[in-house]
């Protein structure tokens, strides 16, 4: 499974506790000090490196492909052997100048094509299911944090039982019955609906310390709205635990991504995804393992180093906050 | 004690049912023609027809909805005459592709599923609770930082690709264990373990890592309770103090999230079964969702449900039996 | 605990000079005591008196050995005779509990949920006797818990620390720390965490105590109204330095530095309702 609810969870309950008591105020001063302790952090940088390049890759995907000389779709017989049943020629799977990372056995598809292509739609998914979570979990936090009583109720009841759900199986029999017309839509959606509890717990239990703190009271008094006081009081007091919480989450909705491909949920083929690459790779694993260790060492990677930058920033603005 | 008990069964009757009617909605209502999706690839008209007619899908929305939640307690028969097929309590759906209720078709899988989800659980709570202990103890020495990083790189590596390469490299190039195949444990003990030890370690490794960490602070936290300071002034050795003091409420959160992640890994190991090829519950859904086989798809997540909400009923009343705050009402 | 010998009588039960604890940061070390003196006469009470911060906790703790990890400790205490600074962790851990006993300020989270108050009683007393039976331990404990006064102590003593009130759970305590009838009894803020007339209690208790048995006695605390009843030696403490000390009586009709003056004012008195604001204001 590359997606256990309680990872999510018990990330979740230690980053809301360390970030229990968020400071009142988040001065610029105290924000450069947190970017300059993280610059400091070698390892932290070169997960950043790390994610950057490979949004950078996604995002001039056309071009990368250009330069390589072989486009995501296209097939090349003559980079496979057909009397070995469509296993690349040469050496690594078919390295060599022509293709970079080699061919696909079979169709001899061009894997660094495919990578870059991949990059696209396993970044794309995980970002915008980030994306989705994060606003879902932050508005419903909020909400139930704020104004208590039967709202705080009937969200926390949702909220308990998409968290009692086996998500990842129910994600599977959803986008199984449903039609294969728009996945990646559907992929989003799905991740998203069972993401944001995690993140929205945490919200509501902070939400609900900052409302009965002096600043908020003196707002309140001064006749400022509901909408006003979330948003411009007790939101910008959250946004560490937000930043904490959602990169932590980014790793698993990769994973997720990755992982409903593979079981052939996901992308749907011949769009390329990194998770379905590997897929792919299963039956030719013994006789052509570059197939699944290239996109494997990507996917690996990229999860690596979002969780590591994950883990990083959360002591960062810990240890930010225990000093302040 | 029982007024709680009662709550928490009506609670877990609640979401069953709710899940029950979510996963009913998805597979009846939102798909696009439910016949055609459960009679699968090859399919006559005549199949779909039979189909329809058999389940009722003509009938309005909450009498099929009754008729499938009266089949779960009291079975039923699909279709009427000589094509009538009977499907015994608990009846999960009928795979008009393989002929078979799809109850029978879990049991003959659950026990592959069980061997490999207690085995990962065995060496999961052992590995990680050793490792967050030796954390604890040497916390910011190199062995906890070296821990550390092993943590980060178990909880990101992908089981199927940590499966694959285990398989290419155990198997294929060192030869040092056979492709796995589920052996019962009776015919060959040695073949056995060397057959289910990969998959364990895939599905323990991810596991492992986040257990490792969640021990790892709860020890850190549980020794700066005024408790454990109580402890040393009483002069206790350090062994009871950590023993009796540190490690007990440091553990018992543990218990908590393992119920739920065993429950949850026992219908859900889909992808560790497929990648080693062992025909348990996992396998049989993704062979389901290859072959489009709706009521097996549909089946095998109610099971799932099933599992983790009792599951997370079991972890409340073990909880219950362990913290004496929750046992023992205050009484002053 | 009357093998006190003549000549060991005129020498204190527990002498402390030049105790200092510091504690490394990125800016040098940060001294949280500083360079102090004092003495518990055999059968004497002393009162550390200061606001938080002051240092009192940690002169405590660094008598117990007990300071928080990185914690540096120089100077002497010398405790009947013997140089506790001196001590191996394991000759320390016979002290401690056995011989000089430590209650706490907050007695909830002083006490473990997961265990019967009996079973903590006793815990103690069976690692310090060899050779005791759970059962002897276990009547221990129930007869610690009589003498401070829990009632009904037979059934009480299986009872979790969640099931007593504030005032009892400290009594627990006390019981767990009686139980091994120690020399020297250090009461870190017992009376904090109470309600006023639960406080007053448990003050008379420890006072009963400290006369029945001989023990010596620390209280440390930020109220001078406390140590007034109970003390008759007063340390005044603040920033981890010594301000002032002498006879409580001294203290009190006669204080030398302004600061024990304002800490003075802070006393409530009957009919000044105005002091016991200040009070309130200093607990938090």
């Amino acid at each position: 499974m590359t997606f256990t609810p309680t990872d999510l969870e018990v990330e979740g309950a230690a980053g809301g506790e360390t970030a229990g008591h968020p400071a009142p105020s988040s001065p610029p001063a105290q924000r450069r000090r947190l970017v300059r302790a993280f610059l400091r952090d070698r390892t932290a940088v070169a997960c950043a490196v790390y994610i950057l390049l490979i949004i950078l890759m996604a995002l001039t995907a056309p071009l990368l492909v250009k330069i390589s000389g072989w486009g995501p779709y296209e097939f090349d017989q003559s980079a496979v052997d057909p009397n070995l049943g469509g296993l690349p020629l040469g050496w690594g799977g078919g390295m060599g100048a022509e293709h970079w990372f080699g061919v696909e056995p079979g169709n001899g598809r061009d894997i660094f094509a495919r990578i870059v292509y991949g990059a696209r739609v396993s970044m794309t998914i995980a970002l915008a299911a980030t994306v989705l979570t994060s606003v879902l979990g932050v508005v419903f936090g909020l909400v139930a944090g704020y104004f208590g009583g039967r709202v705080d109720m009937l969200i926390s009841r949702v909220m308990e039982f998409l968290m009692a759900f086996p998500a990842l199986i129910f994600m599977i029999a959803v986008l199984s019955a449903l039609p294969a017309d728009n996945r990646q839509f559907l992929l989003v959606v799905v991740i998203s609906v069972f993401g944001w509890p995690y993140l929205a717990r945490i919200v509501r239990g902070q939400t609900m310390s900052l409302k009965e703190r002096e600043f908020v009271e003196s707002a309140r008094a001064s006749g400022a709205s509901s909408l006003q006081i979330i948003f411009k009081e007790i939101l910008p007091n959250l946004a560490s635990t937000i930043i904490v919480m959602t990169t932590l989450a980014v790793p698993g909705y990769v994973g997720t991504e990755a992982g409903l491909s593979f079981l052939g949920v996901g992308v749907v083929p011949p769009t390329p995804s990194w998770g379905q690459m590997i897929a792919s790779s299963v039956p030719w694993y013994a006789v052509d393992p570059a197939y699944f260790i290239i996109p494997g060492t990507f996917l690996f990677l990229l999860v690596l180093s979002f969780t590591v930058l994950g883990d990083r920033i959360k002591k960062i603005v810990e240890s930010g906050e225990g000093r302040a | 004690m029982s007024r709680f008990l009662f709550n928490r069964l009506l609670g877990m009757v609640v979401v069953l049912f709710l899940v029950c009617l979510f996963t009913f909605v998805v597979f009846f209502v939102l798909s696009p023609d439910p016949a055609v999706q459960i009679c699968g690839k090859n399919c006559t008209p005549e199949a779909i027809d039979q189909i329809r007619e058999n389940l009722g899908l003509d009938q309005p929305f909450w009498t099929q909805f009754w008729t499938f939640i009266t089949g779960l307690f009291a079975g039923r028969t699909y279709g009427t005459g000589a094509n009538a097929i009977e499907c015994a309590a608990p009846c999960l759906g009928y795979s008009f592709q393989t002929s078979q209720p799809v109850a029978d078709m879990i049991v003959q899988r659950l026990p592959v599923s069980a061997t490999i989800a207690i085995g990962a659980a065995v060496l999961w709570l052992l590995a990680g609770v050793a490792g967050g202990l030796v954390s604890a103890v040497r916390e910011g020495k190199f062995a906890d930082r070296f821990i550390a990083g092993l943590t980060l790189t178990g909880m990101s590596v992908p089981n199927y690709v940590l499966a694959l390469a285990l398989q290419f490299l155990l198997v294929v190039t060192l030869g040092w264990l056979p492709f796995p195949q589920a052996v019962p444990f009776g015919d060959d003990p040695v073949q056995w373990f060397a057959n289910f030890l990969m998959p364990w370690i895939v599905l323990a490794i991810g596991a492992a890592a986040v257990y490792t960490r969640l021990t790892r602070a709860n020890v850190i936290e549980s020794l700066q309770e005024n408790y454990v300071r109580t402890a040393r002034a009483k002069g206790l050795s350090p062994g009871l103090v950590w023993r009796r003091h540190a490690l007990r409420p440091a553990l018992t959160p543990i218990v908590t999230i393992f119920g739920m992640d065993f429950a949850n890994l026992l219908g859900g190991a889909l992808i560790t079964e497929t990648v080693f090829g062992l025909n348990g519950i996992g396998k049989l859904a993704a062979d389901s969702i290859t072959k489009n086989d709706q009521p097996v798809i549909m089946g095998v997540t109610l099971l799932a449900a099933f599992l983790v909400v009792v599951g997370a009923m079991v972890v409340d009343l073990l909880y219950t039996a362990i913290d004496p705050r929750v046992r023992v009402g205050s009484a002053k | 605990m009357s093998t006190a010998k003549d000549t060991a009588a005129a020498e204190p039960l527990l002498r402390v000079r030049d105790l200092t604890v510091a504690f490394p940061t990125a800016q040098g070390p940060v001294e949280v005591v500083k360079s102090l003196d004092f003495d518990v006469a055999r059968g004497g009470a002393l009162g550390i008196v200061g606001e938080s911060g002051s240092g009192k906790s940690m002169t405590s703790l660094a008598v117990m050995g007990l300071l928080p990890k990185g914690a540096e400790r120089t100077g002497r205490i010398e405790f009947a005779g013997t140089e506790l600074t001196a001590l191996r962790e394991r000759a320390m851990r016979a002290v401690r509990g056995d011989r000089i006993a430590m209650i706490f300020q907050d007695p909830l989270s002083s006490l473990n949920p997961y265990y019967t108050v009996g079973t903590q009683i006793a815990e103690a007393y069976r690692s310090h006797r060899r050779g005791v039976t759970r059962r002897q331990a276990r009547a221990v404990a129930i007869a610690a818990m009589e003498r401070v006064r829990i009632r009904d102590a037979a059934r009480r003593v299986d009872h979790y620390p969640h099931q007593f009130s504030g005032g009892m759970r400290q009594r627990v305590m006390i019981a767990m720390m009686l139980s091994m009838e120690p020399e020297l009894i250090i009461a870190d803020e017992p009376t904090t965490a109470l309600d006023v007339t639960v406080q007053a209690q448990i003050l008379d208790l420890l006072a009963e105590i400290r006369a029945d048995t001989g023990a010596g006695l620390v209280l440390i605390t930020h109220d001078l109204a406390v140590v007034s009843e109970v003390t008759d030696h007063i340390v005044v403490m603040r920033d981890g330095a010594l301000v002032e000390q002498g006879s409580a009586e001294r203290i009190f009709t006669d204080p030398q530095e302004p600061y024990t003056r304002m800490l003075l004012d802070a006393v409530p008195r009957i009919d000044d309702e105005i002091g016991l604001l200040r009070t309130t204001e200093e607990d938090r």
